[in-house]
């Protein structure tokens, strides 16, 4: 039989505020244990939440970038559930009237296609403590730092087909929430965190089949293994006549496996009710404008302005404005005259990789845009060859000067004089006198050694295309 | 409606209350009659009328995100004997944490 995945996420994402969602507790990442957790975090008796207007601010600019409808007035519930990391016996939750209702957001297939996914809702709630299970004898540790931080939980429909279709869903999110500044993004600190709804269905059925939720997966590429081990587990089970049962599952990165965690269902008895110590969140049409009026260029715009203005595939546009900084320093380096294609390239690749090796953000790179873009146009000019402009890249990138600096220190200017270049060929061909032979004779795989040889005598400074065709009308003879 | 026993008994799991065996039918009367209370309550139309989230007529006022709050760690850790490393000891949860 052939099966078809349903697949809806749920997005925790941290809001970067200073403070707490309900308290003036900082939200810094790392402190010590339990030095950012006040009297309200601890769930003191006589204590009363007051909602942070910035959180009401964040969650205004997601509904706005999912195209959501927003409710301009929203209730707290408490959402209850017994856990020492909870101290108050309930998280303060959004219910049955979330700030944001339902919206959408298209992603871009593999193929090129565009999909909408809808997005169901997206409400403001606290995120819990931290227990630490080790080191204490018999003990568990509760570090009640995080309890409090606002989070935004973002539930998609369940529009995905295929863990491919939920990783680009992901990361479109990600994007927007990072251009929106109102989270990091950054999932090893859990700051985007992700839960998958996974079911399978015979292929043109209508009904859902049951559905297994899949918590603790922190990274893009677990969310795509995780999901791809689920709808093999449940089809197999089904295609054994077996049923699947609808339960909470954990994601094990080491194990690459989904194992069952809580089978009891009156667990899922929250019992949710309106939280009497807050009161309604109420706003108006005109805080809406006003924040509207300040959104950035989202991604989803820079990626259709990218591909019209500059020529880029959808492939590059993607990757060029899945972060913002990215996005700026490819503009500035175009600004600068450089061929979109040839920037785009060494953005990906080389600074890529050498941003990547040494742990850095592309905008602590210690090769500026202007500096990147004085090396490309080397290129474009054919002073240097992009085989030696790697070379140059190195150099700048451990502080030896800029590009010309470091072509004029280390004489790494390109001859293109052809006079110099058949000189080199000739002294190839009179070192080389067996294998001119062989070439003669009919053995055509031998230019590659002579174009090899040339390169080699000559730096690798000797311009390609002319070592080629030199190259060709020399060794006929 | 009424609230059976075995409801009863759930409830208070649910609510970690440890119930005296022998109270639980007296529970389930009481919270029967309540019940009987609110369907009484219930036969009122209401169809015209808005839920409320909050008996006052008010909304959430709005606090400036900034810390106003410093670490008092040592004096909230004198309310109990059990801190180490400067975490709060509790009896080990045997159960898996779900993240909520």
């Amino acid at each position: 039989m052939e099966w078809e995945a349903v697949i809806g996420l749920e997005v925790h994402a941290q809001l970067s505020t200073q403070a707490k969602i309900f308290s003036g507790a900082a939200t810094a990442y790392g402190a010590a244990p339990n030095t950012q957790a006040c009297a309200i975090d601890l769930g003191m008796p006589g204590v009363l939440p007051v909602l942070n207007q910035e959180v009401v601010v964040m969650a205004i600019k997601f509904g706005l970038g999912v195209n959501a409808q927003i409710n301009k007035h929203s209730v707290f519930d408490r959402k209850n559930y017994f856990y020492p990391d909870l101290p108050k016996g309930y998280q303060i939750s959004q219910f049955k009237q979330p700030v944001v209702g339902e919206g959408y957001i298209d992603i871009q297939l593999d193929n090129g296609e565009i999909k909408r996914i809808g997005i169901t809702r997206a409400h403001l709630e606290e995120d819990a403590g931290k227990s630490l299970h080790e080191d204490f004898s018999g003990m568990s540790g509760i570090d009640l730092n995080r309890a409090g931080t606002p989070l935004l939980e973002i539930v998609s429909e369940p529009h995905l087909r295929s863990a491919t279709e939920a990783v680009a869903y992901l990361k479109t999110l990600h994007a927007l929430v990072r251009y929106l500044g109102i989270c990091d993004g950054n999932m090893q600190e859990g700051s985007f965190r992700c839960d998958a709804n996974v079911s399978v269905r015979p292929k043109n059925q209508k009904e859902l089949g049951t559905r297994a939720e899949i918590k603790n997966v922190n990274s893009f590429r677990f969310v795509e293994k995780a999901i791809n081990y689920e709808i093999e587990r449940q089809i197999e089970i089904l295609e054994n006549g077996g049923k699947i049962v609808q339960e909470t599952r954990l994601y094990d990165s080491v194990r690459n496996e989904t194992r069952s965690m809580r089978g009891k269902e009156e667990a899922h008895d929250y019992r949710y009710f309106p939280d009497p110590d807050l009161l309604p969140l109420v706003f108006d049409e005109a805080l809406i404008e006003s924040i509207r009026a300040s959104l950035p260029e989202l991604p989803e715009q820079k990626r259709q302005r990218f591909q019209a203005q500059y020529g880029l595939s959808a492939y590059d546009a993607i990757v060029l404005i899945a972060n913002q900084d990215t996005a700026a320093y490819f503009e500035q380096v175009v600004n600068q005259g450089v061929s979109a294609k040839l920037a785009t390239n060494w953005i990906m690749g080389d600074l890529a990789a050498a941003l990547n090796k040494d742990g850095l953000e592309i905008n602590q790179s210690p090769i500026s845009a202007e500096q990147l873009a004085e090396l490309l146009k080397r290129i474009e000019d054919n002073t240097i060859s992009g085989k030696i402009a790697k070379t140059v890249f190195e150099a700048m990138w451990q502080g030896k000067g800029s590009a010309d600096e470091v072509i004029a220190a280390q004489g790494l200017k390109q001859v293109t004089d052809t006079s110099a270049i058949e000189k080199v060929i000739e002294e190839v061909m009179a070192a080389n006198p067996e294998q001119l032979a062989d070439y003669r004779s009919g053995k055509d795989k031998l230019f590659g050694f002579f174009v090899g040889q040339v390169m080699k005598l000559s730096k690798g400074k000797a311009n390609p295309q002319q070592v080629n065709d030199l190259l060709k009308t020399k060794l006929h003879g | 409606m009424s609230l059976l026993p075995k409801d009863v008994a759930k409830v208070a799991h649910l609510a970690r209350l440890a119930l005296n065996e022998a109270d639980i039918p007296k529970y389930s009367e009481n919270l029967t009659n309540i019940l009987g209370f609110i369907e009484q309550m219930n036969e009122v139309d209401t169809s015209h009328i808005e839920p409320m989230a909050h008996p006052l007529d008010a909304h959430q006022r709005l606090r400036p995100d900034v810390v106003t709050e410093h670490n008092q760690r040592e004096l909230f850790q004198t309310l109990t004997l059990h801190t180490e490393a400067g975490l709060y000891l509790v009896p080990q949860v045997i159960e898996t944490k779900i993240e909520e």
